[in-house]
């Protein structure tokens, strides 16, 4: 820490350099590598303890969930309390999701657009709606749930797929417009001044430059920002949870049967083979977020590489 | 009049059209930002509108009031406010130096080809959804739990934290470990983009002057990054204290304020999702608005708060991106 007292560090109570002596470290020098081994070692085993400790949860999901998994499952609606499939759930928990990304997505992407080719880079309201977005994003989504239901639910009497919808438009909206935005800052200012110096309207550079530029990006940010709400719950158990939950409902202005919340309701049914299908339902949705989370991710590095060779 | 050479008439043509043109595409994105902003005015708007009949009965007593029976239309907030504090803090204890040291090793210690491998991994586990954490708590965490509280409870029972074993594993411990498990990864992930933006010749500065791998991380890596490690903390806290759905599931939903970790209790989010779909009265209603409020109020100190701590790293680090690209 303080001074490094030098003949210490090179040979610790000989005073006199010795020539023939072995090159290992002594003294000080060699607490100062223990010390360092010491924190590296702990490093290690402090992120084994976590993948560990997350893989238990995975394998849980996994193991049990893979029981319950076939084609009869996906593809049935629910018999009873323990027969048949997830269906329905899949369908309904398709539709909302769906519906909230068309709401997000163009009002997030615009949003980018504002703060990166609009709003100057120090400009009063960008920096202002960033903040903005910043807070909308820390918002728990259980708040969200009671927005919508207070906005949606209460005057039109009645909780409905497209209440669920909205708040998970809300959920999706923030994060599609940083990720938006953040790859903008990416695209390269050469793009924009060939544009300029071409004469082009900022509009036109925008719209066949600038966006195209930053296109993978974008999709890979509404995609995982699409995959993060549908496994929401809150909002689902505030705005859209009443509902039949044995049949096929996709008419948004009721409730909507989602798998969120197929989870949520079911879990302390004493029948194990409700559990069953519980778990295979978990399973499935993980199963759906992963994929969309690996394929934006494929498609994040196609088009940073894609744009690289570009440039 | 009518000759007028096409020459000159384009230009102005064009110009009047791209004047328009970037008219309406400014227009359109700035709506989309009245949006955003609409959206958390009335957010703040609705919630305290709809929550103002519990307002007005409780006034601010309501934070400090600890009973909750819907049935006698009595309602306070003392006991949700200190679950929530309790759950987020013990999941912040052990996810933020835990996360920092997954951090530290993916960024600066594991094998290349190995924190390829980790990193997206970690990343990948901020994306499981906090339903399956839940469920995962329940069905499987409680029951250890149960099994383990005797034990615990023999060992550190002097530490009141470990008060007398419970019947079921559903408690305040149980909640705040799936807590710990849902903030981990998300710190952890943030924390390692934050130590790879150090810049190279900084630590290799450090180490041409003889510096140890611990001294770099010590007097380099971790100083010239704390406040964006300070501002992922925040952040991964306003995650825990907003979290509903897991909490709900491991939690118990009961009433009182015990200092025994084994013993139920409830947090703010996880009341409302815990009796939200099935309210007593009006008043019980309002009441859950008004803990959505107080949550509101919370998160938005955390996240103004994380952006105050990071605002110079921010830049820092849009700096560096820039320079990548």
């Amino acid at each position: 820490m303080s001074g490094v007292d030098h003949t210490a560090a090179l040979g610790g109570d000989t005073p006199l350099f010795d020539p023939t002596a072995p090159l290992t470290a002594t003294g000080n020098l060699r607490r100062r590598m223990f010390v360092s081994r010491l924190v590296d070692g702990s490093a290690g085993i402090a992120a084994l303890v976590a993948v560990a400790l997350l893989g238990i949860v995975l394998y849980a999901v996994v193991s049990r969930g893979a029981k319950a998994l076939s084609l009869e499952f996906v593809f049935t609606n629910p018999q009873g309390l323990t027969g048949g499939g997830i269906f329905n759930s899949l369908l309904g928990s398709f539709e909302v999701v769906m519906i909230g990304a068309v709401i997000a997505a163009p009002i997030g992407i615009l949003t980018g657009l504002y703060l990166t080719e609009f709003a100057g880079r120090r400009s009063r309201t960008g920096r202002m709606l960033t903040v903005a977005l910043d807070v909308l994003q820390g918002v728990p989504t259980i708040v969200t749930g009671l927005f919508i239901f207070g906005l949606l639910v209460i005057p039109l009497h009645q909780q409905s797929g497209i209440a669920g919808a909205v708040a998970l438009a809300i959920v999706m909206l923030p994060l599609m417009a940083r990720a938006s935005q953040e790859v903008l800052l990416l695209v390269p200012a050469s793009l924009r001044e060939a544009a300029d110096s071409l004469g082009v309207a900022r509009w036109r550079a925008v719209l066949t430059v600038i966006v195209p530029a930053a296109a993978g990006g974008i999709i890979t940010g509404v995609i995982l920002a699409t995959a993060r709400a549908a496994g929401e719950t809150a909002p689902m158990l505030i705005c859209n949870s009443i509902f039949n939950p044995n049949t096929t409902q996709l008419n948004p202005l009721h409730g909507v049967p989602n798998v969120p919340m197929l989870i949520y309701t079911a879990y302390d049914l004493a029948v194990p083979d409700a559990l069953t299908r519980l778990w295979g339902a978990a399973f499935v949705l993980l199963l759906l977020i992963l994929i969309a989370n690996v394929g934006a991710r494929l498609l994040l590095a196609r088009s940073r590489a894609k744009m690289g060779g570009g440039a | 009049m009518g000759v007028t050479a096409p020459v000159a008439r384009r230009p102005a043509h064009t110009k009047r059209a791209s004047r328009t043109g970037d008219r309406i595409m400014r227009g359109l994105c700035a709506a989309a930002g009245i949006v955003v902003a609409i959206t958390l005015i009335d957010l703040a708007y609705q919630l305290s509108h709809d929550a103002s009949p519990a307002i007005d009965k409780f006034g601010v007593g309501f934070l400090f009031h600890e009973a909750w029976a819907p049935n006698f239309k009595i309602f306070g907030a003392a006991d949700m406010i200190y679950g929530t504090v309790v759950s987020s803090a013990i999941a912040l204890l052990i996810a933020a130096p835990l996360g920092v040291a997954i951090a530290v090793w993916l960024a600066m210690i594991a094998p290349r080809r190995v924190s390829a491998v980790v990193g997206p991994l970690v990343e990948m586990l901020a994306a499981v959804p906090s339903i399956i954490y839940g469920f995962w708590g329940v069905i499987v965490l409680a029951p250890f739990i149960q099994k383990i509280e005797p034990g615990l409870h023999s060992a550190l029972g002097w530490i009141p934290l470990f008060g007398a074993p419970q019947t079921t594993g559903i408690s305040m411990l149980a909640a705040a470990i799936v807590l710990t498990l849902m903030i981990l990864p998300i710190q952890a992930s943030l924390c390692r983009d934050l130590f790879l933006t150090v810049p190279p010749e900084l630590k290799e500065g450090a180490e041409a002057l003889g510096s140890t791998r611990w001294e770099v991380i010590r007097g380099i890596v971790i100083p010239s990054t704390l406040s964006g490690v300070s501002a992922a903390t925040v952040l991964a806290l306003g995650r825990a204290l907003g979290e509903a759905i897991a909490v709900s599931l491991v939690i118990g939903d009961a009433n009182g304020i015990h200092a025994n970790l084994f013993l139920p209790g409830a947090t703010l989010a996880e009341r409302i999702a815990n009796q939200f779909p099935s309210p007593v009265n009006p008043l019980h209603t309002a009441s859950m608005f008004y803990c959505g409020v107080i949550l509101l109020a919370i998160c938005l100190l955390t996240s103004l708060l994380a952006r105050k701590i990071a605002g110079r790293f921010d830049v820092e680090r849009r700096y560096a991106r820039a320079a990548m690209a």
